[in-house]
């Protein structure tokens, strides 16, 4: 009878330790900012979800993005390798905040959105992967608006 | 375990930039293996980057970002013995930290 309630106590004791215990490292590690996905940029599921431009225009607030020649996008005429095109934007509008890459026709559009810092300058290169010919288009988001870039890629080997 | 990320971050002309080779598979979930089943999607969903310790780059990745992905972008200023760091967390919950020195 002493035994059995002793051990529960002890059961008890040892349970609520080891709790306080992962809380406290969970706390450390979130200091830490090894816990990515507490205290990262909210993750915009829908837009990545998105099968059609519209889609992602929606999913991203329904923005609609201006044409602008002061973003200017690199790409290959022709990839023979759709699974590493290489893409390169770069943004000449003031307070650049966001640089998302769309391909048109890839089973999901956005491919990457990147949180541009004013730290950062408004440039960046990233190799995606694309399904077959289709246009690159690109979002830049500066001082609040939205604007687009976009250029045609022939693909001679999908890599999808 | 993941792979280190490589990274290098060089100043020039008073502008440090980074190039960056996260090592993952970057599986789409629509690929098949030789038996010809579905290989899950397996890809890095977030990164962030701090200069110092002070984030100037984060994003997100969908499943068209390529294998192993690449990324080169710019930090205005830096100095030679700066810290660059990149952190990743995939779809798994894996995840990578790795940080090298402005040269």
């Amino acid at each position: 009878m002493h035994g059995r309630n002793f051990s529960s106590v002890d059961m008890g004791r040892r349970q609520a330790l080891k709790e306080s215990g992962s809380l406290g490292l969970l706390a450390l590690f979130t200091l830490l900012g090894l816990v990515p996905g507490a205290a990262w940029a909210a993750t915009n599921k829908a837009a990545f979800e998105a099968k059609t431009l519209s889609e992602a225009l929606d999913a991203l607030g329904g923005i609609t993005p201006v044409d602008s020649a002061l973003i200017k996008l690199t790409a290959p005429d022709i990839a023979e390798n759709g699974a590493t095109v290489p893409v390169t934007v770069e943004s000449s509008l003031p307070r650049t905040q966001q640089i998302s890459i769309l391909v048109e026709k890839n089973p999901t559009i956005l491919a990457a959105s990147f949180n541009i810092s004013e730290g950062l300058e408004g440039f960046i290169t990233a190799r995606i992967k694309m399904a077959q010919t289709s246009a690159v288009i690109v979002l830049v988001k500066a001082d609040g608006k939205f604007y687009r870039a976009s250029t045609e890629v022939k693909v001679t080997a999908g890599g999808c | 375990m993941a792979n280190p990320t490589k990274m290098r971050a060089s100043l020039k002309d008073g502008v440090t930039e980074v190039r960056a080779l996260m090592q993952h598979e970057m599986e789409n979930g629509r690929r098949k293996d030789e038996t010809g089943n579905i290989v899950p999607a397996w890809y890095i969903t977030e990164f962030k980057v701090e200069h110092n310790g002070k984030v100037v780059l984060d994003g997100e990745f969908g499943t068209s970002v390529s294998k192993n992905p690449y990324l080169v972008f710019r930090i205005k200023g830096g100095k030679a013995g700066d810290k660059v760091s990149l952190s990743w967390v995939d779809n798994r919950g894996d995840k990578r930290f790795d940080e090298v020195e402005v040269g």
